[in-house]
């Protein structure tokens, strides 16, 4: 399983032909309380590096960017309910949308673990 | 994050308390101020509604009036009561400029000997220019930047306080009195700006921080960021300076016509009047009003508010999320003919139309210790 991360703060993780995404640890910390969430539509087509979905803390909303480029397969309906998985559980119950991967090369230029890790302690 | 940003922010005295307790740490009208502790917006702002919260208001300023006639000559700048607030009383009113527009909002407090203000942190160094400009040589106006000032919000503040200083339990809203806190002389007025009953309180800066870490030792005290004052301010209904109110907005306008008194609105006699009263009697173009956005996404300021037809009727000046009410919820200025309780308008957010309606305000019902 291929886990990858944005210098925006996705993570993208791939499970067979299908992409999973959402917002790091980092990122839910950063924000602080999330309190909605706007996912893109099923079958939307993305591109890599392009608005796909809003995350608004109480304080803000912040836009969510595509990892990769490809089509929305899934999205994940609880937010609505409950925004508040993006805090709890950033990386499992939080996640965002499913996506096809339309251009696997694309994830080659984006961080693992390790370099996301050492990215986010640079940040000071 | 340059160094030369970080050298210009100034520091309260209760600086380093609150990176002691974890605060994030973000530029706010010149200085570093706490926005959030660890627990974060949502547990701060609804700790203050059920229990009390301990918040830094030191980068406000404070100032003095002294002189004889301190009160009528005030009166020529604000469209308050000055006048007749009795000893010990406060009174919420507004610097106004010549159009009528409004230059800050502040408390004005009747210590006896002279008057006592609170103005904005943005706006301090400009009212005090604007005070001694119109005011000296006949009252002296005095910046005085060696107090802080801690504000505890909460229905268990007075319980909180009182254990330091049972004189202030009885204290009614919009009063203050001279008390000894953790052995230093303090101002203490029952005033806040959340909604909850509470208390604000001026002191020495080096005695500033003793004070809130005892206050922090009470079970029901913890502390609270600008993040949390901000969202219990716009449930409360209470206006931002520089947001909902500011140089280009009038008192009427603004929907603060409580803050002029039968005396003032008759015989006018401060900066703007002619533009003030005038819209007393005729009615404004536009007003602020409260918005109550339908589904769950925050519409913030700056939203465009369109009527029915989809013609632009006016913008949001503060949205957000509302932890108490557990919505969205905003004010803004609309034309005058779309402000009637229950209009039905829509806030473009992001490009979308999405349904609002106008509803009273405040958000959450204010509730002040009155005795």
């Amino acid at each position: 399983m291929t886990l990858k991360y944005t210098k925006d703060h996705e993570w993208v993780r791939i499970e067979g032909a299908t992409a999973v995404v959402g917002i790091s640890d980092y990122a839910q910390t950063q924000l602080g309380d999330v309190v909605y969430v706007e996912v893109p539509e099923v079958g939307r087509k993305l591109e890599q590096g392009k608005e796909a979905a809003v995350v608004e803390s109480v304080k803000a909303a912040s836009e969510v960017y595509a990892p990769i480029s490809g089509e929305v397969t899934a999205v994940n309906a609880e937010l609505a309910g409950e925004p508040g998985r993006v805090n709890a559980d950033p990386m499992g119950e939080g996640w965002f949308f499913k996506m096809t991967i339309g251009k696997p090369k694309e994830l080659e230029a984006l961080m693992d673990e390790a370099q996301y890790k050492a990215y986010v302690e640079g940040l000071g | 994050m340059s160094d030369r940003t970080q050298a210009t922010l100034q520091k309260t005295p209760l600086h380093a308390l609150h990176v002691a307790l974890g605060a994030r740490m973000v530029p706010f009208a010149g200085y570093e101020m706490p926005v959030q502790y660890p627990t974060g917006i949502v547990a701060e702002h609804l700790h203050t509604r059920s229990q009390a919260g301990l918040f830094d208001v030191s980068h406000m300023g404070q100032a003095r009036l002294d002189g004889a006639s301190s009160a009528q000559a005030l009166e020529r700048l604000v469209p308050g009561d000055i006048q007749t607030l009795k000893p010990d009383r406060m009174r919420y009113t507004l610097l106004t400029n010549a159009s009528g527009g409004i230059l800050d909002d502040l408390m004005v407090t009747n210590l006896g000997d002279h008057l006592h203000l609170v103005v904005n942190a943005a706006c301090k160094a400009a009212d005090v220019e604007h005070l001694k400009r119109a005011l000296e040589p006949g009252v002296a106006v005095t910046a005085l930047p060696e107090l802080a000032l801690l504000a505890l919000q909460g229905p268990a503040a007075a319980a909180a306080l009182g254990r330091l200083a049972p004189e202030v339990e009885d204290m009614p809203f919009m009063t203050a009195a001279m008390h000894n806190l953790a052995d230093t002389p303090c101002l203490i007025s029952r005033s806040g700006y959340t909604g909850e009953d509470g208390f604000e309180i001026s002191l020495p800066a080096e005695a500033a921080e003793r004070l809130a870490r005892r206050l922090l030792a009470e079970p029901e005290v913890k502390p609270i960021g600008l993040g949390a004052r901000d969202t219990l301010r716009l449930e409360a209904g209470l206006c931002l300076y520089g947001h909902d109110i500011d140089g280009s907005t009038t008192p009427v306008e603004a929907d603060l016509g409580f803050a002029l008194s039968r005396r003032r609105r008759q015989g006018g006699g401060f900066l703007g009047d002619s533009v003030i009263l005038r819209q007393l009697r005729e009615g404004a173009v536009r007003k602020r009003v409260g918005l109550q956005p339908e589904g769950r996404a925050p519409a913030r300021e700056g939203t465009e508010i369109r009527d029915g037809s989809g013609a632009a009727i006016g913008r949001i000046t503060s949205g957000g999320f509302g932890p108490s009410v557990d919505r969205p919820i905003a004010m803004g200025y609309v034309a005058s003919s779309h402000a009637a309780i229950g209009t039905s308008v829509s806030l473009m957010v992001r490009g979308t139309p999405r349904p609002a309606r106008v509803v009273p305000l405040p958000f959450v019902a204010h509730r002040y210790y009155r005795g």
